[in-house]
């Protein structure tokens, strides 16, 4: 019977989506940079083969939509906490349609389906951080007030508070949970002036472990039975600074997960999964 | 004629408690000595009411910090009316009680066990309080007699109550500690314990021989489980006495979370001042009230009792269900499993069908989706306890994002909506829901309200160089004032956490009368680790009746947090509204408020953790506040010899010693009322160190108050009292500074309190106090110079306040003292500096005010002051007055190391300065105006020997009553030869004698006297 925000990090499910073939050219990005989609497609395969087989989650894999490039970053397509799932409103007018599978598949999984129908709000997953204990929102291009409103309302247990978010695409794509109030956070100015930010508007107080590159400071945290804290961080090949600080992290089971292509067009490790935690009882 | 013997020996318990506090703590347990003491004092009444007296006074010398002994009381206090003596006695009555501070330091340990053992001697004193007050407004033709029926009849109620009176009469000792968790557990015994209570109340009255006509009336209280309490109390009674009723009826231990609202006649809820007369504060309301949780404890688990648990139970239950407090569906199910846990038990299948539940409301909007899931849960707590389930409950109640987040709407500096939320930790604002941003109680160093604007001063972050403010806008000057309120009692009770220093920290309270009295949660806390009883029986009755009395709270969308936070229930907003009564009314009353409120700073909000230590220091000192300002202004004045100097000096220490004996007030916030009303109580405030300024503009009382520096020192004091010579003094000085480091200067606006500001230490020195000050400024200016006229000797106090912009000063002031307290442990001239250096501009005259004693009297409400030189004192009253506070301000303008900011440097001359305040007990209430229209207002100045007397009419029309007020400003001036105590106590009786009619409340005494220097 565990109440709020216990078990942070512990999940049992997880919703990846497969590679679409038109993500290389039609994918969003920020840079113009070329990508390489059967790499693209090797390194999403070992993402959820370590997903399933390493980790042991039970893992529904979406297949692709050649009309929806972006799909395989389905983290922005849905928000799910404790049994309550939030249908975004992605803030990209071409991503819109990537909810409909994610709505059904969740719908499966027995949670209960909050969708965001008002208009005038948009919001990406990857704008979410969720803390254990309470929520930030990056107001960004892609997610708004009125988005984070319908979050709010949707977790109404938690503190939901914005953080204003320039130069980047998404909250998450300089931050994210290495750990139980353990805050990763990139180096960059942006970054740190966000930290501070939700420093300030927090009534806790968060470790932070500070990643030299941002892209770095994306992560993906668990708390697994039998395997206990669990990150899935970048590879050495890409950041090697970073992933020295990662594996300061004596406690943690350590997995470095390449992530080189998806990168390029704005995918980080968070961006290809939801995560859910699915108990009997609640 | 058995009953009284009873309450009687309870109050000889009292006295005796006090000085033995060992002795105490058996007592509760066995009944057996009180009896026998009870047969000791089986005597006739006269008898023992003499005893009474005599136990009385030991009582509050018998702490080792007061120890001054009463016989110190020399000074004024021996020219001083029967009444004024009464109050002190009344004062120390007090400090037993937990919410007055005062006296902690010692009597701390004392209260706990009282409290521990026997709360009835806290309601008691309570008691004894709301009828001291009632009494004082009638003349008292015995004061002993008066002595004791105060003592008595408190005693009493309580003694009674606490015991099912029918059989107690005999022995109501024992029945009290026997029968008491047994008594209280039925409620319908209780009731008719209070009916029996009442006539025998009257009995003993009369018995007593007590003449007063006591009009008590009946107050409905909603607890918590929705069941009606009522209560007789007098028409006069304090919030407290009120609500320690209802804690005993409770069995309740662990009150300080607790409280009773109101509402108002704008259906706003308001918290119920404990210090306060109930009347004033409900006006026109009916006498009907909520008891309910004011702060909501962050770690519900570190609770001591299981009752309490329970109350906070209920009161989330019902924040819940109406949807003040949301939650998700599940933590809905969550928790109203709990609830059934609780309150059924284990769920049986049999008896339990699904229907069973239909009767709780768990949510705004409840579902039969919703009811069951709860049975499914429900079935899963098999074998919790009712506690564990409570425990339970709050667990994940504590968690909720808005969890005792007291809500306020308001709009931003751009006019957009928002909603702020005053908390444990600090200020939240909030924006539809979401949070967008968050002030904790160390960002922030001031809080102020000014008519319906609220403004927080934000400490410096690491790359700023200067304290930004930011303002926001609330529908109407209520709200600012009551969200203002909010925040200086969370700020207070959460933040200033110092069990060792409690009473200060009671006395945050910003400028204006308001003061958070009560115990923070640190001393709470501590207190409750004395608790030492068997759990209390209680029953937890089903909830459902929650579900139908949500008083007041309407049933709002719990996405809806503006709905929510419109009902007030979340925060209650302490509104004391009865406080303020019309403006300009207010504005007399406070004269000295200010500066008082400066100086109580004590418990102000200083934000640093260094303060903490610091605070505990001048906590200790209760009751006297020592201020050491620079007085750049002091220039001349070298007439006196040194030996005048010495006598001064002496006289002086000789009032502190007395004071500490006598009682220590609790608030020093009384300072704030002397602020007010006058403008040459502005200008003694001014002269004190703290420079205040209270502009009246269009019969609306602004005030702005300067602290310069606030400084406690209570060790010192009592290290000097005995010796006068300047030296002491001059220790004192030191440190005084050496204990301060942090600063706030609360001002708050009159009664009326247009405007309160509420510093948390000044960081640095930035002036950048900005717009929001600038308008007190102009004002200020306005009113210096209306002030300026009425006495000559005034016009140097009142030229230093003047003459510094009033914002400006104010900042400047309070940087630069706190940055000295910091370093320096001397009061340095540079504190003085911004403020001061103003002053100095004034000049010449200042001097003499220097000698000055002003003497403001209020009577009905008006003051009035009597100032004399060198020695000013001010004298309020009206009704039998309390001995509040005393001040005592050492300029020591040489010692000031930094000079930096002393560009206007002036011969120093050192002074000291003593501001003394008698207040009526039920000064507060009438301070406070309610808005009313005022009528009239004119001065007089008249002149004779030595003194000068100002004297200030108001008339105020509010509610259809008239109210006059007089206020006196008699200005003593003289040197050392002429007695000016005698004077004082002259000039009083003169005032008492030119209206017969009128009633003393107040009477501020504020002495300056030149320091024997030492040069550096």
């Amino acid at each position: 019977m565990a109440g709020l925000m216990s078990g942070f990090g512990s999940f049992t499910h997880a919703v990846v989506r497969a590679v679409s073939q038109s993500l290389a050219k039609e994918a969003l990005r920020t840079d113009s940079l070329e990508v390489d989609l059967l790499k693209a497609q090797e390194e999403h395969d070992e993402y959820v083969s370590v997903l399933k087989h390493r980790l042991g989650l039970e893992v529904v894999e979406l297949p692709a939509d050649e009309a929806l490039p972006d799909c395989v970053f389905v983290e922005d397509a849905a928000v799910v906490c404790g049994d309550t799932a939030l249908i975004t409103r992605p803030g990209a007018e071409s991503r819109r349609k990537e909810t409909e599978a994610m709505k059904a598949a969740l719908t499966e999984l027995g949670l209960n389906i909050v969708e965001m129908t008002d208009e005038s709000a948009t919001l990406d997953g990857g704008d979410v951080l969720f803390t254990g204990r309470e929520f930030f929102v990056g107001l960004s291009k892609r997610t708004n007030q009125r988005g984070a409103e319908i979050l709010a309302d949707a977790f109404k247990d938690y503190t939901v508070s914005t953080v204003p978010i320039q130069d980047r695409l998404h909250l998450k794509s300089f931050c994210s949970m290495a750990g139980p109030d353990l805050i990763a956070i990139g180096s960059s100015e942006a970054a740190q002036k966000a930290l501070k930010i939700m420093q300030q508007m927090s009534d806790h107080k968060y470790d932070k472990l500070t990643l030299p590159d941002d892209l770095a400071a994306n992560c993906v945290y668990m708390n697994l039975p039998g395997k206990g804290d669990v990150l899935l961080h970048c590879t050495p090949e890409e950041f090697p600074e970073s992933a020295k600080v990662f594996e300061m992290l004596k406690d943690h089971m350590l997995i470095p997960v390449s992530n080189h292509e998806k990168v390029k067009v704005d995918g980080a490790l968070t961006c290809c999964s939801v995560l859910i935690n699915k108990k009997k009882n609640i | 004629m058995t009953t009284e013997v009873g309450s009687e020996s309870n109050v000889k318990k009292e006295a005796e408690k006090a000085p033995e506090v060992q002795q105490q703590t058996n007592q509760p347990d066995k009944p057996d000595p009180a009896s026998a003491e009870q047969t000791q004092e089986e005597s006739p009444s006269t008898e023992a009411e003499s005893g009474q007296e005599a136990a009385a006074s030991p009582e509050p010398s018998s702490p080792p910090p007061a120890a001054g002994g009463q016989k110190k009381e020399k000074g004024i206090s021996r020219f001083l009316p029967p009444w004024l003596k009464r109050q002190k006695s009344q004062s120390q009555d007090k400090p037993s009680e937990s919410s007055v501070p005062p006296k902690q330091e010692s009597v701390e340990a004392v209260k706990e066990e009282q409290e521990e053992t026997s709360q009835p001697k806290e309601e008691a004193d309570g008691g004894g309080a709301g009828t001291a007050s009632t009494e004082q407004t009638e003349e008292v033709k015995e004061v002993r007699e008066e002595s004791t029926a105060e003592e008595v009849q408190p005693e009493e109620k309580e003694t009674e109550e606490e015991k099912s009176i029918g059989s107690a009469d005999t022995q109501p000792v024992r029945e009290e500690k026997e029968g008491e968790s047994e008594v209280k557990q039925e409620k319908e015994e209780t009731t008719k314990e209070e009916e029996q209570v009442i006539p025998h109340e009257a009995s003993v009255l009369s018995a007593l021989k007590v003449n007063k006509k006591m009009k008590m009336v009946v107050c409905h209280v909603t607890l918590l489980d929705g069941s009606q309490f009522s209560c007789e109390v007098e028409k006069r009674a304090k919030g407290h006495y009120l609500f320690f009723q209802v804690c005993e009826q409770l069995n309740l231990l662990e009150k300080d979370y607790f409280g009773l609202s109101f509402k108002d006649n704008a259906e706003q809820r308001c918290w119920l001042d404990p210090t306060k007369e109930i009347k004033r504060q409900i006006r026109n309301s009916q006498w009907q009230f909520a008891f309910s949780v004011k702060f909501y404890p962050p770690d519900p688990s570190q609770l001591t009792e299981d009752i309490t648990r329970y109350l906070l139970c209920l009161q989330l239950r019902q924040d819940i269900a109406s949807g003040r407090l949301p939650c998700s569906f599940v933590t809905h199910a969550l928790l109203g499993s709990y609830t059934l846990q609780a309150e059924l038990g284990d769920h049986d299948p049999e008896e339990h069908r699904l229907d069973y539940i239909s009767d709780f409301q768990f949510a705004p909007n409840q579902t039969k989706e919703l009811e069951e899931k709860v049975v499914e849960l429900h079935k899963s707590h098999r074998g919790m306890t009712p506690a564990q389930s409570d425990a339970q409950f709050l667990e994940n109640a504590k968690k909720l994002s808005m969890y005792g987040v007291d809500l306020h709407h308001a709009k931003d500096s751009e006019g957009v909506d928002i909603m702020l939320g005053v908390c444990a930790n600090g200020l939240l604002i909030y924006k539809d829901r979401l949070r967008i941003n968050r002030f904790a109680w160390p960002k922030i160093l001031k809080i102020s309200y000014k008519r319906s604007n609220f403004y927080i001063k934000i400490r410096p972050g690491e790359a700023e160089q200067f304290e930004s403010t930011v303002g926001f806008k609330l529908p109407n000057h209520r709200a600012a004032k009551r969200v203002w309120k909010v925040c200086v009692e969370h700020h207070t009770f959460f933040r200033l956490v110092s069990p060792e220093q409690p009473t200060k920290t009671k006395f945050l309270t910003l400028g204006s009368k308001f003061r958070y009295s009560g115990r923070t949660q640190a001393q709470t806390r501590q207190a409750s680790t004395l608790i030492d009883r068997p759990t209390p029986y209680f029953q937890r009755t089903s909830s459902k009746r929650i579900s139908r009395s949500l008083d007041g709270a309407p049933v709002v969308n719990v996405s809806d947090y503006s709905q929510a936070a419109g009902a007030g229930e979340n925060g209650p907003a302490l509104e004391l509204s009865s406080d303020s009564k019309s403006p300009q009314v207010e504005v007399m009353e406070k004269p000295n408020a200010d500066a008082a409120t400066s100086i109580s700073s004590e418990t102000a909000f200083e934000t640093d953790g260094a303060g903490a230590p610091e605070r505990k220091s001048k906590l200790r000192v209760q009751g006297e506040n020592i201020y050491v300002r620079h007085s750049n202004l002091m220039l001349e004045d070298l007439d006196k010899t040194q030996e005048d100097v010495l006598k001064h000096q002496a006289s002086i220490s000789e009032l502190k010693r007395s004071f500490m004996e006598a009682t220590p007030d609790p608030r020093p916030s009384q300072w704030d009322k002397r602020l007010t009303g006058s403008p040459a109580t502005s200008l003694r405030l001014q002269a004190q160190g703290s420079a205040e300024v209270k502009p009246e503009v269009n019969g609306q009382p602004e005030v702005i108050e300067v602290m310069e520096e606030t400084v406690v020192i209570e060790e010192v004091i009592k290290a000097k009292p005995k010796s006068p010579a300047p030296e002491a003094s001059f220790t004192a000085e030191t440190e005084c500074a050496a204990e301060v480091k942090e600063e706030r200067s609360l001002s708050s606006d009159s009664e009326s309190e247009e405007e309160a500001e509420y510093h948390a230490q000044p960081p640095s020195t930035s002036i950048s106090t900005q717009q929001i000050k600038e308008e007190p400024e102009e004002e200020q200016e306005a009113v210096l110079t209306q002030q300026a006229p009425p006495s000559g000797v005034e016009s140097q106090p009142i030229t230093e306040a003047a003459e510094p912009g009033p914002a400006a000063e104010e900042e400047k002031a309070a940087q630069p003292h706190e940055k000295e307290r910091t370093d320096e442990p001397l009061a340095t001239p540079d504190e003085a500096p911004n403020g001061h250096a103003l002053q100095a501009e004034a000049p010449p005259t200042l001097r003499t005010a220097a000698a000055e004693k002003e003497e403001p009297h209020i009577v009905n409400g008006s003051a009035s002051r009597v100032e004399t030189e060198h020695l000013p004192q001010v004298i309020c009253y009206s009704e039998p007055p309390v001995v509040k506070t005393e001040m005592v301000t050492i300029s020591d303008t040489f010692a000031a190391q930094k000079t930096e900011i002393s560009t206007k440097e002036v011969p120093i001359v050192h002074t000291e300065t003593k501001t003394i305040t008698y207040e009526a007990a039920q000064l507060d209430g009438n301070g406070d105006g309610e808005p009313g229209v005022l009528m009239t207002a004119q001065t007089i100045t008249s002149e004779s020997l030595c003194t000068t007397t100002t004297t200030h009419i108001t008339k105020t029309l509010k509610g259809g009553l008239s109210e006059t007020r007089i206020e006196k400003r008699i200005v003593i001036t003289g040197d050392s030869d002429i007695d000016h105590d005698q004077a004082l106590a002259q000039a009083i009786k003169e005032a008492k004698e030119q209206h017969p009619d009128m009633s003393v409340t107040r009477v501020v005494v504020h002495k300056e006297t030149e320091l024997a220097e030492d040069e550096d």
